[in-house]
């Protein structure tokens, strides 16, 4: 397959579904029917058809496997990076910050997996693609830069999804406070990345990423709702494999 | 299971039942408009509290039986504590070396804007803001906090993992509101960027290994609990050889503190 071809059928395929996002208020994530297509196969991309896509599902449910796919993200992201001639080569206490982050986004993967099988074995997100063909992971501005846009969008993520969680159960406050230990993690990632692109500045907690309220200064991470979330995640173009997020709670 | 121990930190059970009315509220917000003026935000809460206004100087009166209101006074308080302390430490000629004070600028100026946040949030049933003694003399110390850097950098790390585990100890509470649980949660993360700013200005990781303290012995309790490594009923222990072990493990969750346990920290400031 001819790569350039492919970078720009992704990329128009992207532009459609983030369309098709928007129009129908329906998520659709990956990229996985166009890598199923093969080259010399001209016909347009059909509309997805849900039926034999995974979906995250609704309620707590739903919004457990939302969090499982975007650390499923992180751990593969990084994984990447430790194999990476970047990270061999990187000063020591960037190779212990990246690994830290590795090891805790493998931890969080894990965790959601067996919490997740625990109770909804055959709903659970399954085992997600990813192409990071994207990220040059020789560069450390590819590298960092990568991971500055993940966690910031997992700290987003998980401050938007709060308000999703149905409290009306015990499981439900607990899937709260679980979401409300691992947030404050990413975000203390977010700081030492940001930190490490620009040293001694404010990004550590910038201007560039928290928001104001009311009128305010920023002083405010962003809390984020899981369509606008996907989109980004759809933007970055690592997902491979196709889910669909129709369900989800939505307020 | 440990999660169910979380729950006996709320202490309010009306708040699982009120449960349906968290849409409300966000509808609410919604109807409210962007350009509010921070002074009117609508947590819609001062109707509802039948407290008075809290004349206490410390964080005691919202250690029991919290409502929305003694839940953001808390929050208040330790922002105000936070203010203060980066405030008179930016004010103090050749405390913060000129390469660390532009982050301690940004801290003090996010610190300053929650303060307001709250405040406005609370109207006149905001409290006053306490008297703070930073070295520690209610708690018994004598520390020189504003002479020696490394001692206001210690107590600055103390105080953002404090807030980050007093913010994450009250999600539950808020649940029945989701306007006031979301924006604490912008605030929990907040903080959480700090405390990884300033663990690391100090030569330590920016997420907390263990319960580990390089902190003077009367600020364990800042760290105690953060050993755990069973989340959601699953006991993690043992499972992570091969990422960082135990260590990884409890370094990937940060735990909650209750009112009680932050009033016991914040205590040792508060005159």
């Amino acid at each position: 397959m001819n790569n350039n071809v492919f970078k720009e059928k992704n990329e128009l395929d992207v532009n459609k579904r983030r369309q098709f996002l928007k129009l129908s208020g329906m998520a659709l994530v990956g990229s996985g029917l166009l890598v199923a297509c093969s080259s010399d196969d001209d016909s347009p991309i059909a509309p997805p058809t849900n039926t034999d896509l995974f979906d995250l599902g609704a309620g707590n449910l739903g919004i457990l496997n939302y969090a499982y796919a975007l650390e499923q993200l992180e751990a593969a992201f990084y994984m990447n990076v430790l194999s990476g001639s970047y990270w061999m080569g990187a000063p020591a206490e960037e190779k212990q910050i990246l690994e830290d982050l590795y090891n805790h986004e493998i931890i969080h993967r894990e965790f959601f997996r067996t919490a997740i099988t625990s109770v909804a074995p055959n709903d659970i997100t399954p085992d997600l693609e990813f192409d990071f063909s994207g990220v040059d992971f020789s560069s450390r501005a590819s590298v960092l830069g990568t991971s500055k846009v993940l966690e910031d969008t997992g700290v987003a993520a998980y401050n938007g999804a709060g308000q999703l969680i149905s409290v009306a159960d015990a499981a439900g406050i607990a899937y709260l406070t679980l979401a409300g230990k691992i947030v404050s993690v990413e975000a203390r990632h977010a700081s030492a990345i940001r930190d490490l692109l620009n040293p001694g500045s404010m990004d550590f907690a910038g201007d560039d990423i928290l928001v104001g309220i009311g009128g305010s200064q920023p002083a405010f991470d962003k809390a984020t709702l899981p369509a606008e979330i996907l989109a980004t995640v759809i933007g970055t173009g690592f997902v491979v494999t196709q889910f669909t997020a129709n369900n989800l709670p939505t307020s | 299971m440990n999660f169910i121990k979380l729950l006996d930190t709320l202490s309010n059970k009306e708040n699982l039942t009120k449960a349906g009315s968290r849409r409300d509220s966000f509808d609410q917000f919604k109807n409210f408009g962007a350009k509010a003026v921070l002074a009117s935000i609508p947590f819609g809460l001062a109707a509802t509290s039948s407290k008075a206004k809290a004349a206490t100087n410390s964080m005691a009166s919202a250690s029991f039986m919290a409502d929305n209101n003694d839940v953001l006074n808390f929050a208040l308080t330790l922002e105000y504590l936070e203010r203060n302390f980066y405030q008179i430490g930016m004010d103090t000629t050749g405390l913060i070396p000129e390469e660390d004070r532009t982050v301690f600028s940004t801290i003090l100026r996010h610190e300053a804007t929650h303060v307001d946040f709250f405040s406005a949030a609370l109207g006149n049933l905001a409290i006053d803001e306490p008297t703070f003694d930073f070295s520690g003399a209610p708690g018994g110390l004598a520390l020189d906090t504003f002479t020696n850097y490394q001692t206001f950098l210690a107590l600055a790390q103390g105080f953002e993992d404090t807030g980050v585990r007093a913010f994450k100890g009250q999600a539950g509470a808020l649940a029945n509101d989701n306007t006031l649980l979301t924006y604490a949660l912008q605030v929990h993360s907040v903080e959480a960027r700090h405390a990884s700013k300033v663990r690391r200005i100090r030569g330590q990781k920016g997420w907390i290994t263990q319960n580990n303290s390089d902190l003077p012995a009367p600020f364990a309790p800042i760290y105690a609990g953060e050993q755990n490594t069973i989340q959601g009923g699953v006991d993690l222990a043992g499972l992570f050889a091969q990422f960082g072990g135990n260590d990884a493990v409890t370094a990937a969750f940060d735990e909650p503190l209750t009112m009680d346990e932050v009033n016991t920290i914040g205590g040792i400031f508060i005159v």
